[in-house]
């Protein structure tokens, strides 16, 4: 039977492929994190002959005092405050375009498309953040990630709005609640299930940027994970071993996301998806 | 399951979907308020708008740390005389229509592939989007180390079913397009997903009329799959472009644009002009940047939906 080969020999062969190209690389990653440097320098894909796997960690967290450490520290404080402000912003923006007809909408929508599309100026940026006072400060990133994800996010909170039934809006307001509370108290818990497809997309995109930490805060003291992991290339060409620890600890967040999120992950990259 | 907007999408139905509104207005303070835009208004225009229209005066001037003098298109008559930034210039449309177009086909088989009835789909599907969220600093480091001409598993591998491996991204030729092949590997699983979505949403009763009348898997695909899946191939085509064209932080990690600007893109480009303290240069490159992104994206996007609503 033609549909029963398909079944079993199509996809045995895509397991194997799919093994090859795709699991093979991370397990590289465990197996060479896992070696000592001697052993590590030769790149072979070869199980560790002597596995010192939680030293090389231990090594790679203490390096320079600690530095990844804190930067640890300074990406989830990164990626919790700018999502949350992303979250709540992008949400007020998105329910009010759906639910109120203005002059502003047109003019709303546009600017919403304008910032999926187009590349950010970087060099004005940082002049910008440099007349506020926050050029090369947690605060400025932070506040940059929000101006350039607020698109994503409005553009899945409105089509989400859309799905409530305007009823609840008027018998809350014959209950007399005022705009505020109408939004933070009724429409805001009702919008939980986009709210955390946006958080996981938003967070796992943020604590992976790379660009905008190496534009907006450079230098070593604060760096966040990826501008540390980027600088220890240049520090340990020679410690492979030390240099994949580090690439494993900075894939272990989203792989947690992954497993626990894995739907929501899928569902709001592929619906309202613009992301690059 | 959701669908899939593009953006030229909501762009085109003139402002999005517009609710009904009640009669009654003027004597009520409307419980929408407009105000609930200012906040993230503020982050939008003072981040995002102020300097994106202040990049277009910036670029038309010789601007360092201490002082900005107006010379006028200067930086840009020097962007496209200069052979590196040229290069630049160029790579970027390599870059990005290699890398959107292999996502296209690639997504599109593997998606529908994984939509047909095989062991293990669940799985498959898991490792091939894994990649998409791992950081591509890390893809970039592990990819370094994989291509090493000298001893590199990739290149070890390849000898021992008895090819001679490129030196992937130390040969001037073939750096940017190793870094392109690493991008689709990182960013197919997303396309395929998409493809997938697409999928689901074809209605089986199609397949079953196509059976009745003794078609064949091919015309199948090629008349039911492929043009039911057109908005899937929208989605994927304006996202992996926005994305090629933009690209920075892989061939940042992998390559630093070497050797020599062989890779370099105008991303890279604008970098390396901001490190070199060249600002007005960097900025007149993120303008050049701006009208390419713009002169592709809009109108395409324009166009393949426009021609979807024919049909």
């Amino acid at each position: 039977m033609r549909g029963l080969g398909w079944k079993w020999g199509g996809g045995i062969l895509a397991i194997v492929i799919a093994l090859v190209v795709f699991v093979v690389p991370f397990v590289f990653i465990v197996f060479t994190a896992g070696k000592t440097q001697a052993e590590a320098a030769a790149l072979e894909f070869s199980w560790p002959t002597e596995w010192v796997f939680f030293e090389n960690i231990a090594t790679v967290l203490q390096t320079r005092d600690f530095l990844l450490v804190r930067a640890f520290l300074n990406s989830a404080i990164l990626t919790t405050v700018a999502v949350a402000v992303m979250v709540v912003l992008g949400a007020m923006v998105g329910y009010v375009l759906q639910r109120r007809r203005s002059r502003w909408n047109p003019l709303v929508n546009t600017l919403v498309l304008a910032g999926l599309i187009i590349p950010p100026a970087v060099v004005p940026t940082i002049w910008v953040l440099q007349g506020l006072g926050l050029f090369k400060t947690l605060v400025g990133l932070i506040a940059v990630h929000v101006a350039f994800g607020l698109s994503f996010c409005i553009l899945l909170f409105r089509a989400f709005v859309a799905t409530i039934p305007r009823e609840l809006d008027e018998a809350a307001i014959i209950d007399g609640a005022g705009p505020v509370k109408l939004f933070f108290r009724v429409v805001f818990p009702l919008l939980r299930s986009v709210i955390v497809t946006v958080i996981v997309v938003q967070a796992v995109f943020v604590f992976n940027d790379f660009t905008y930490a190496l534009y907006f805060l450079p230098g070593d003291e604060n760096a966040t994970v990826q501008l540390t992991t980027f600088n220890y290339i240049s520090q340990s060409v020679s410690s492979f071993n030390l240099l994949f620890a580090d690439v494993l600890l900075i894939t272990i967040p989203p792989l947690i996301m992954y497993i626990f999120f894995q739907r929501q992950i899928v569902a709001g990259m592929t619906s309202g998806a613009v992301k690059g | 399951m959701t669908t899939a907007t593009a953006p030229g999408r909501t762009s085109t139905s003139s402002g999005g979907p517009t609710p009904p509104q009640p009669a009654r207005r003027g004597r009520m303070k409307s419980p929408y308020p407009t105000w609930f835009f200012i906040p993230a208004g503020v982050f939008y225009v003072v981040l995002f708008l102020v300097p994106t229209v202040a990049s277009f005066y910036f670029s038309l001037t010789r601007w360092t740390l201490f002082d900005v003098e107006f010379i006028g298109f200067d930086n840009f008559v020097r962007f496209f005389q200069e052979p590196q930034l040229v290069t630049g210039f160029v790579n970027t449309f390599i870059y990005a229509f290699v890398t959107s177009g292999s996502k296209v086909v690639l997504g599109l088989l593997l998606g529908v592939f994984l939509s047909s009835q095989i062991v293990a789909r669940g799985f498959l599907r898991a490792t091939i989007f894994f990649p998409v969220l791992v950081s591509t600093i890390g893809v970039g480091i592990l990819f370094e180390v994989l291509m090493d001409p000298f001893g590199g598993p990739i290149n070890e591998a390849l000898a021992a079913i008895g090819i001679e491996g490129p030196a992937w991204l130390t040969d001037p030729s073939l750096a940017l397009l190793s870094v392109a092949l690493v991008d689709v590997w990182k960013g197919v699983g997303l396309a395929t997903l998409i493809y997938i979505a697409g999928m689901v949403a074809i209605p089986q009763e199609y397949f079953e009329a196509a059976k009745v009348d003794g078609a064949s898997a091919w015309k199948n695909f090629r008349h039911i799959t492929l043009p039911l899946l057109r908005p899937a191939t929208v989605t994927v085509v304006l996202l992996s472009l926005i994305g090629g064209l933009r690209s920075f932080d892989l061939i940042w990690a992998m390559t630093g644009g070497g050797p020599g600007f062989t890779s370099d893109v105008l991303a890279s480009v604008i970098y390396k002009q901001y490190q070199a303290g060249f600002f007005g240069l960097s900025t007149a490159g993120n303008v050049v940047l701006f009208v390419v992104v713009a002169a592709i994206i809009f109108p395409l996007s324009w166009w393949l939906n426009r021609k979807g609503d024919d049909q």
